[in-house]
């Protein structure tokens, strides 16, 4: 029996059984057996030029892949998917796929329940890597280097087209394990069993990819040096900062950053040792803000709360992810900004005050209310730190062309620090490719 | 509901479904239970001679074609005739006879092709009381090795033969079943209806390899290393004998002949569209043992329900009702002119019409940057590809032109007045088809 439960009182561990924190945090969208995936493979209609094709960031060739799994070649399948999405695997587990290819299928429009291209993906990719296999191998070595910096999905992409294409690559990551969001962000429950981990060992498969962690730009790198001994680089360093409340009390004990929330989730090996609190407050309404909210209450916490500013349909989580949230007895507020994070030293309470738009612009009512809180999670963005100051900026983000060139010649970006596109794993992939294939252009004379 | 008392030679059954000569029949507890579930009759699974009964494979007897999500839609078998004593067979017949008046027991037969087998087997079956006989000249596969089966349906001069021979020594009527593993099928139906027969039946199974296993290099189903072709039945077959069905019902030599439709009968739908060629009454196999018994519940209320609405008040209300426009193409009507056309509000843009239109026919359906799919009628011939294979139903209808219109495709005005081939002036001699 755990020592706490769901009312005990302030942030601690064990409030739920270790037999119901696994059944909890189990895979949110179990894997298809073979006979699950060919019925859902026949529901495909193998459109003409097909809407999901153009949904997807990495454009997946969809219709193929399915008709792939139709026909009994779910190896193909795969391949098929891998060939434009390297992490085609993490991408069925965490892809928002409600609002791109799924939200595209015609059977969506044609009633209300579109072919899961998601879990059928995933169907191919865990059947191929269980087989232990890795269908790419390199070309010649063309006898150049490129230093990758970040190990998250936009470099491990990047990383992968260039081996592919017999360049030497050496990676580099901050943190002790590669694998970045997909193994420090994201819910537990879409990546189980290791998977991130996982994914990177096979993605390594393809053999020309030096992989050294514990190097953060800035501190143990320096784009100078790179520039002299690589031929190229890319940059796929991620949002490493955390934007701030701006409220008052924002320095209480109990109050701290989602992100960081997540990433000790994934990392901890006893969910029954991870604590949270009694009344969690999230703020924020992306995807961090759900992971977080969703995360804490699977955790044990009697009550979650996310409070977003502005009106729910403006959340940058999906619906679905929104209704997983309810589903699971999170609250969510809409239209509340905060104003300050009360207690004696501890947070005790998070005080907000309804808000409304006009054109966009966003302006406090003036009416308020508290909520009881002894943990508040802050999800409103994550912010580019650590970029090298030579190369040009896009707003907030480092500036690159459609293939990822930065403002600096031999210099190239992408993922969530580089401008255009969304933040999503799978928009990251899409970058790090074309960065590879505009470096491979480049490095071999293409221009 | 609809009464669907249906009288076929003067049987008279509750219904005009019964099961077909095949597993489902070959016994006393298959056949009570098939009566108790609803079936109008049955056609007891073939006897042979007197003797030590036939011996069938004892590894796999059956081979399938699926659809989505593992639906059958085609089956093969190996299976030969009865492999339980004549006498067993006969005895339990004239029980379930006698405790089921109301329900049709017709008895199938294949005995060697000398006079004195179907002597001695006709009496015998006189004496159970079943309503009639069923001549199995169409089982493709064994027999047909021993000069029975389809060996004796591909002869017409034998059937013709062994037909009467059975109207001589049996007083009940007698149903001759049609191989369609023969070209055609006209030919059988003339030559037993010469023998006297009352009535014929088809199809029988189709010559069929349902698939090969590339391990090991050997049709399925394979029995140790081996295998032969099969009968195949179900709804895959269904077309091929709809078509037989049709030119037996509208051939001049054998109009009028009774037939019972056999081949995929799966749904209530498909025995009214058999009836409607002019089957008297249907028999089913497949579809039972795909789904056991109680599909005959479906095919009740389905046919009962639709008869209603028609307002037909017996099964022979419709028999046949299709037949006068079974026709010759040389007599189709080319002054006729439809054109596609695509309901906006039910399309999904899938663009499967688009693909078909422009990869394999007639590049009549154009394709804007928003996935606004539409007929060009300049181009377009009504093919019907597109209505085919749209995913959603009714979403593309083919419209007549009106007389007096010009058609796009031609420049020509659609003329009111019928005119078929034989009257064309592109048709070689302007005369009808050979």
């Amino acid at each position: 029996m755990p020592d706490a439960t769901p009312m005990t009182p302030g942030i601690t561990s064990g409030r739920l059984s270790a037999e119901t924190l696994s059944e909890n945090f189990d895979d949110l969208h179990p894997a298809y057996a073979p006979h699950e995936a060919a019925v859902a493979a026949d529901r495909c209609y193998f459109c003409h030029d097909a809407p999901c094709i153009t949904a997807c960031p990495t454009d997946i060739d969809i219709p193929l892949f399915i008709r792939q799994i139709q026909t009994g070649t779910p190896e193909a399948a795969a391949k098929t998917i891998l060939t434009q999405n390297i992490l085609g695997g993490m991408c069925a587990r965490v892809c928002p796929t409600e609002t791109l290819c799924e939200e595209a299928c015609v059977r969506e429009a044609a009633e209300g329940k579109p072919v899961e291209i998601g879990r059928l993906q995933r169907f191919a990719t865990d059947t191929l890597m269980d087989a232990g296999k890795h269908p790419f191998s390199r070309a010649a070595s063309t006898g150049k280097s490129v230093a990758v910096v970040g190990a998250g999905p936009a470099g491990l992409s990047c990383a992968h087209r260039l081996a592919m294409h017999g360049h030497d690559v050496v990676l580099f990551d901050a943190r002790p394990k590669a694998g970045g969001l997909n193994e420090f962000g994201i819910a537990a429950y879409k990546s189980t069993d290791d998977f991130a981990a996982q994914e990177v060992d096979w993605l390594l498969k393809i053999g020309g990819i030096t992989v050294e962690m514990g190097q953060r730009l800035g501190q143990d790198l320096s784009l100078d040096e790179l520039q002299n001994e690589y031929d190229a680089v890319f940059l796929g360093i991620g949002l490493s900062g955390v934007n701030s409340l701006r409220a008052a009390g924002e320095e209480r004990e109990g109050v701290s950053d989602a992100v960081s929330f997540i990433a000790d989730l994934r990392q901890a090996s006893n969910l029954t040792a991870l604590p949270v609190g009694r009344d969690v407050v999230v703020i924020g309404g992306g995807m961090t803000a759900v992971d977080a909210a969703v995360q804490s209450k699977l955790l044990g916490a009697e009550n979650v709360t996310i409070v977003y500013r502005r009106g729910q349909d403006q959340m940058g989580a999906s619906r679905f992810e929104q209704d997983l949230a309810t589903s699971k007895g999170v609250r969510i507020i809409a239209n509340a900004q905060p104003v300050a994070v009360h207690g004696n030293g501890a947070v005790a309470e998070a005080e907000f005050e309804y808000t409304t738009s006009n054109d966009d612009k966003l302006k406090g009512t003036g009416e308020t209310f508290r909520l009881k809180a002894d943990q508040v999670f802050k999800a409103i963005g994550q912010t580019l730190e650590g970029a090298p100051e030579m190369l040009d900026l896009d707003g907030r983000k480092i500036a690159v062309s459609a293939a990822g060139a930065t403002s600096v010649k031999g210099v190239w970006a992408g993922g969530d620090c580089a401008s255009g596109g969304d933040d999503l794993t799978v928009t990251a992939v899409a970058e790090g490719r074309d960065a590879a294939e505009d470096i491979h252009s480049t490095l071999m004379g293409g221009k | 509901m609809a009464d669907l008392t249906t009288d076929f030679l003067g049987i008279k059954t509750p219904n005009p479904f019964w099961l077909a000569s095949a597993p489902p029949t070959d016994k006393e507890y298959n056949v009570r239970r098939a009566f108790e579930a609803g079936w109008g009759g049955v056609v007891w699974k073939t006897l042979g001679s007197e003797g030590p009964p036939v011996v069938n494979v004892n590894g796999p007897r059956y081979g399938a074609i699926y659809g989505a999500d593992r639906r059958l839609l085609g089956l093969n078998n190996i299976e030969l005739i009865t492999d339980r004593p004549l006498q067993t067979n006969l005895e339990e017949i004239a029980r379930v006879k006698a405790d089921y008046p109301d329900r049709a027991i017709i008895v199938s037969l294949m005995v060697p092709c000398d006079e004195q087998a179907w002597k001695d087997i006709l009496p015998l079956v006189e004496e159970t009381g079943a309503d009639g006989i069923e001549l199995n000249f169409g089982c493709p596969h064994g027999m047909s090795e021993r000069g029975m089966g389809a060996a004796v349906g591909q002869v017409p001069e034998y059937i013709e033969m062994v037909t009467r021979w059975c109207k001589q020594y049996y007083s009940k009527p007698v149903i001759v079943k049609l191989t369609p593993n023969i070209t055609d099928v006209r030919k059988p139906a003339e030559a037993a209806m010469r023998g006297g027969a009352d009535a014929v039946s088809l199809i029988n199974t189709i010559n069929s390899i349902t698939s090969v296993n590339l391990d090991i290099m050997s049709p399925e189903p394979t029995i140790d290393g081996k295998g032969s072709h099969g009968g195949y039945c179900g709804p895959a077959v269904k077309p091929i004998a709809m078509s037989m069905v049709s030119e037996i019902a509208r051939n001049a030599e054998t109009k009028g002949l009774p037939i019972s439709g056999i081949g995929g009968v799966t749904t209530w739908r498909d025995a009214a569209e058999f009836m409607a060629l002019g089957c008297g009454n249907v028999q089913v196999c497949t579809a039972a043992m795909t789904y056991g018994f109680k599909v005959v519940e479906e095919m009740i209320s389905g046919l009962s329900d639709w008869m209603d609405e028609k307002g037909y008040t017996s099964t022979q209300d419709f028999v046949g009702m299709a037949v006068p426009n079974v026709t010759d193409w040389q007599y189709l009507n080319l002054n006729y002119v439809a054109k596609a056309k695509i309901d906006q509000d039910a399309c999904i843009k899938c663009g499967r019409c688009y693909a078909a239109c422009e990869d394999t026919s007639h590049q009549a359906i154009s394709m804007s940057a928003d996935r606004v799919f539409e007929v060009i009628d300049a181009e377009c011939v009504a093919c019907n590809l597109c209505v085919d294979v749209c995913p959603v139903e009714d979403c593309i209808s083919m419209l007549p032109m009106k007389a007096g219109e010009v058609d796009p495709r031609t420049g020509k005005v659609v003329e009111k007045e019928y005119a078929n081939w034989t009257t064309h002036p592109n048709n070689p001699g302007t005369c009808a088809a050979e």
